[in-house]
């Protein structure tokens, strides 16, 4: 294995979120304050508890949820699609490093800087409400597989992807969408039929489900459900991007 | 060339078709020695860059083998890319990483462990160093051109491609980027380059290959090519005008130039015979008195023109 490959393509890929600390760390925590300001302290006030819990201590798993999809998703499709707009491509497909090494180190940085992400999120949380974690290994093992999981999504994104477009269109018409519609803010049981139903057929559900049992012992769905979900995204997203490399879909001619 | 070694490189009935079904490249054979500079010339659109591409493996060659170094590059990518530079035709390079920074990814990419000393010694040859903590969009063309060449040689490669290496630097880093390839050579790295000057290939290169229409129409050692294909011309400078060349030397096609004080034989040395001695005493025989003669040789840009125009 080419470890030096991947160490190089993480470092680089980790050093860009250091020349841009506000846009990828600073800015996602102001967010998410305000999100705890408005719908935990003034809307959240007037909310009576959700299943048992406040509404500020329920958005806390949807709001995670929220940071590290969109942010596992714009990292890894941005780190593969720049070297591809401005040329650089050639030297990844030139050197002697294996689908899994340029996996392992472009997904790698966006999964960690995700997690990252996810974690201060979890801290600035701490501020505005009593958070309570009852399964702390789980959350890790939700976290991670959805960083993982969406970076990957966010690779294939960024390989597909032949302009800014194509690259924001995906994130912003289907994740986004999904991410609001998939219980994040709220309880499916709140909405009427038949949205109830068609809320289970939205994958993101699962993820939310599952953190927020990881959380406070709630859940929509099953947990097993929720891990079994999540490692069949995972899994399909890794043969996808096997399938682009050994076919070279918009890499080599 | 030491015919026991093995060719560094060996490419075998290589075609290369993109997706429209454009032929790039057709039936390529080509074997290159080991610390040879081989210059491929050849007009836009000719192939020499995906010809490139396919041995870097940036380009999936549709038949055909490639082997570097004994390695197939497709089973044995690893050790073929490993040994292998390139430096690409356009100025492609990250804008907001330093120059030393850059220079050691490109090392680690290539699977070698970080070492500052040789980083160091490749920005210094290139001179570069002053500029190791610069970050890469502050710098002219010519500087960024140093940094992809710094960046191809940040893995010790023993195989070099330089794919149009000087176009739009100016003379004298010209100049200095023929000196680097010459001390590289020395240390035996083997140079492929392509080049649109020709005055690169005579002055670097020990074969010349010319590519047109994705084929491979000469691959020749450059002395022995500019000796086989180089023509001479003999100028005679006369003393009195000359309305026409007379009938009776018609035989040696001489050709008269528009003021008739100028008359050009185009011979070639390739010949057991010239011809200058009977051209000399048919002038006698004729009366034609001349005042200065000087001989000139074929350059190699003529020769290029010459093949390309034969080819196309």
């Amino acid at each position: 294995m080419n470890i030096y490959g991947v160490m190089a393509i993480y470092k680089f890929e980790m050093a860009r979120t250091k020349r841009t600390l506000v846009q990828s760390i600073v800015a996602p925590v102001i967010t998410t304050s305000l999100y705890f300001i408005v719908f935990g302290a003034a809307i959240g006030s007037r909310i009576d508890q959700v299943s048992g819990i406040s509404y500020g201590a329920f958005i806390v798993p949807g709001l995670i949820m929220l940071n590290l999809l969109t942010h596992s998703i714009s990292n890894a499709s941005f780190g593969i699609y720049f070297p591809k707009f401005v040329g650089t491509v050639y030297e990844m497909l030139s050197a002697p490093v294996s689908t899994l090494e340029v996996v392992l180190g472009y997904v790698g940085a966006a999964a960690s800087k995700a997690v990252i992400l996810g974690v201060i999120i979890l801290i600035t949380a701490n501020f505005f409400i009593d958070l309570k974690i009852a399964h702390p290994i789980m959350m890790m093992v939700f976290i991670l597989l959805t960083a993982v999981s969406f970076s990957l999504f966010g690779f294939i994104l960024g390989i597909w992807a032949d302009n800014f477009e194509k690259l924001s269109v995906v994130p912003m018409l289907v994740v986004t969408p999904l991410v609001f519609l998939g219980g994040s803010f709220y309880s499916t049981d709140m909405l009427p039929q038949p949205w109830q139903t068609i809320s289970h057929f939205n994958p993101v559900l699962y993820l939310v489900s599952g953190l927020r049992w990881s959380f406070y012992e709630i859940s929509e769905v099953s947990v097993m459900l929720s891990l079994a979900s999540i490692l069949v995204f995972m899994f399909a997203c890794l043969g996808v991007v096997y399938y682009l490399f050994k076919t070279g879909y918009k890499l080599r001619s | 060339m030491n015919s026991d070694e093995k060719p560094i490189l060996r490419i075998k009935g290589l075609n290369k078709f993109y997706s429209g079904g454009f032929q790039a490249l057709k039936d390529i054979n080509l074997e290159i020695e080991k610390g040879e500079i081989v210059a491929l010339l050849g007009p836009n659109g000719a192939g020499k860059t995906t010809l490139i591409s396919v041995v870097c493996g940036i380009v999936n060659p549709s038949s055909g083998t490639v082997s570097v170094d004994g390695y197939d590059i497709i089973k044995d990518f690893r050790k073929t890319r490993s040994i292998i530079g390139l430096v690409p035709q356009e100025l492609t390079t990250d804008s907001f990483e330093t120059v030393f920074n850059t220079v050691g990814f490109s090392r680690g990419l290539f699977g070698k462990p970080p070492n500052d000393e040789h980083i160091e010694k490749v920005l210094r040859s290139l001179s570069l160093w002053n500029k190791k903590d610069d970050m890469i969009m502050t710098l002219s063309g010519g500087m960024k051109r140093r940094v992809l060449i710094a960046k191809a040689l940040s893995h010790e490669p023993t195989v070099l491609f330089l794919d149009e290496p000087t176009a739009g630097v100016d003379v004298n880093l010209r100049k200095d980027m023929w000196e680097i390839v010459h001390e590289l050579k020395a240390e035996g790295v083997t140079i492929i380059l392509t080049t649109h000057y020709i005055e690169e290939a005579e002055e670097i290169a020990d074969r010349i290959g010319v590519i047109n229409n994705g084929e491979i129409i000469l691959m020749e050692d450059k002395e022995k090519l500019m000796a086989k294909l180089g023509k001479k011309q003999l100028i005679l400078d006369l003393c009195d005008r000359l309305s026409a060349v007379p009938e009776s030397m018609a035989d040696f096609e001489l050709e008269l130039s528009d003021n008739g004080l100028q008359l050009v034989y185009t011979f070639t040395t390739q010949r057991d015979r010239t011809g200058i001695t009977a051209l000399m005493d048919d002038l006698k025989l004729e009366g034609i008195v001349f005042r200065d003669l000087n001989t000139t040789q074929s350059s190699l840009e003529e020769i290029f023109v010459n093949l390309v125009e034969e080819s196309s």
